[in-house]
């Protein structure tokens, strides 16, 4: 019993240890997402070009498809880029958000990088982005068959997060019926 | 005098919100209502300011959203069940006790109590007086005066 209390502080001292220590390896940026397994919130978008397609959360329906938040003044998104042509080029369809950004820059930055999305809608106010919880860019939304949010990615999707991860949902919601 | 001066004027000057004029509501009743929601509502890129102290766009965003639920006639529960909805329990900078929450609500007591709990076990165990202690046999006193080295 004594001995008991003796080993007490310390075994107390290595349950917080754990416990802080768990803390420091979750990123408090990461907010869960609200909408996981639930429908995409309704939104019909502007497109980039004047007169041209927008996107509206109707079209999200029958296959699978990538909902990528983005905008040109964001710092990850040009590392990300080569990630989504690839997603594109393998033939998940990937369609873009362009949050708080002016038509004009994000056409000149898929000018410049080029451009992998098969849609595009513009967010300027940014009122969409809330509806869909974003709180930074790039954030990127995996939208099943029947318009269901079943993922969410915060931060840039790296090559490991789509091998890993994104690919073997988008194929097991392909199978899905 | 100067110092003073400059201590009452330091004094006098309070937190600057981050509210712009542009944002404000006409009807001073409605802002003050939007002030007091965006006061517990985190700003979710900086995350431990309020949205009614950051300066972030998203922040921004929000203050004008919460200002325009209010001017739809909707009420303080209904704004902030709207960014709820939306964000999570995670932006209202106290938030609700619940299943997730009990931890962060109750762990301060816990670890209160637990000390608590040490501190009687240490009183119980420490003597409460020497007189407690019972005197010394012959042969006891013996072996001290032996130990001592004295020779009375």
């Amino acid at each position: 019993m004594k001995r008991l209390l003796f080993i007490l502080p310390i075994l107390v001292f290595a349950g917080l240890a754990a416990f802080l220590g768990f803390g420091l390896t979750q990123d408090p940026k990461e907010l869960p997402s609200q909408l996981i397994d639930r429908p995409l919130p309704e939104f019909a978008l502007p497109g980039i070009v004047e007169g041209g397609p927008g996107l509206a959360s109707a079209s999200f329906r029958g296959e699978p498809r990538l909902l990528n938040v983005w905008a040109s003044w964001c710092a990850a998104c040009p590392q990300e880029h080569p990630v989504l042509e690839r997603i594109a080029k393998e033939g998940f369809p990937v369609y873009g958000i362009a949050w708080k950004d002016k038509p004009e820059d994000s056409r000149a930055f898929l000018a410049r990088y080029g451009d992998p999305y098969s849609g595009m809608g513009s967010d300027f106010p940014g009122r969409t982005a809330i509806d869909l919880g974003v709180t930074g860019a790039p954030e990127t939304f995996v939208v099943d068959k029947k318009g269901r949010v079943r993922f969410k990615q915060i931060g840039p999707i790296s090559p490991e997060i789509w091998e890993q991860q994104i690919k073997p949902l988008m194929q097991q919601l392909r199978a899905e019926a | 005098m100067k110092r003073l001066a400059m201590l009452l004027a330091l004094l006098a000057a309070s937190p600057v919100a981050a509210v712009m004029p542009d944002e404000m509501l006409p009807d001073a009743a409605q802002e003050s209502r939007a002030r007091a929601i965006s006061k517990d509502l985190r700003c979710v890129v900086c995350q431990n300011q309020s949205i009614d102290d950051s300066d972030a766009p998203l922040a921004r965003d929000l203050r004008v959203l919460v200002r325009e639920q209010i001017a739809a006639g909707k009420s303080d529960a209904e704004v902030r069940d709207y960014v709820v909805a939306r964000y999570g329990n995670f932006v209202l900078l106290k938030p609700p006790v619940e299943g997730d929450t009990l931890l962060l609500w109750l762990g301060p007591f816990a670890v209160l109590l637990l000390g608590g709990i040490g501190i009687a076990f240490w009183q119980r165990r420490r003597p409460t007086s020497t007189q407690d202690a019972a005197p010394l046999s012959a042969a006891e006193r013996a072996e001290l005066d032996r130990l001592a080295g004295s020779d009375n």
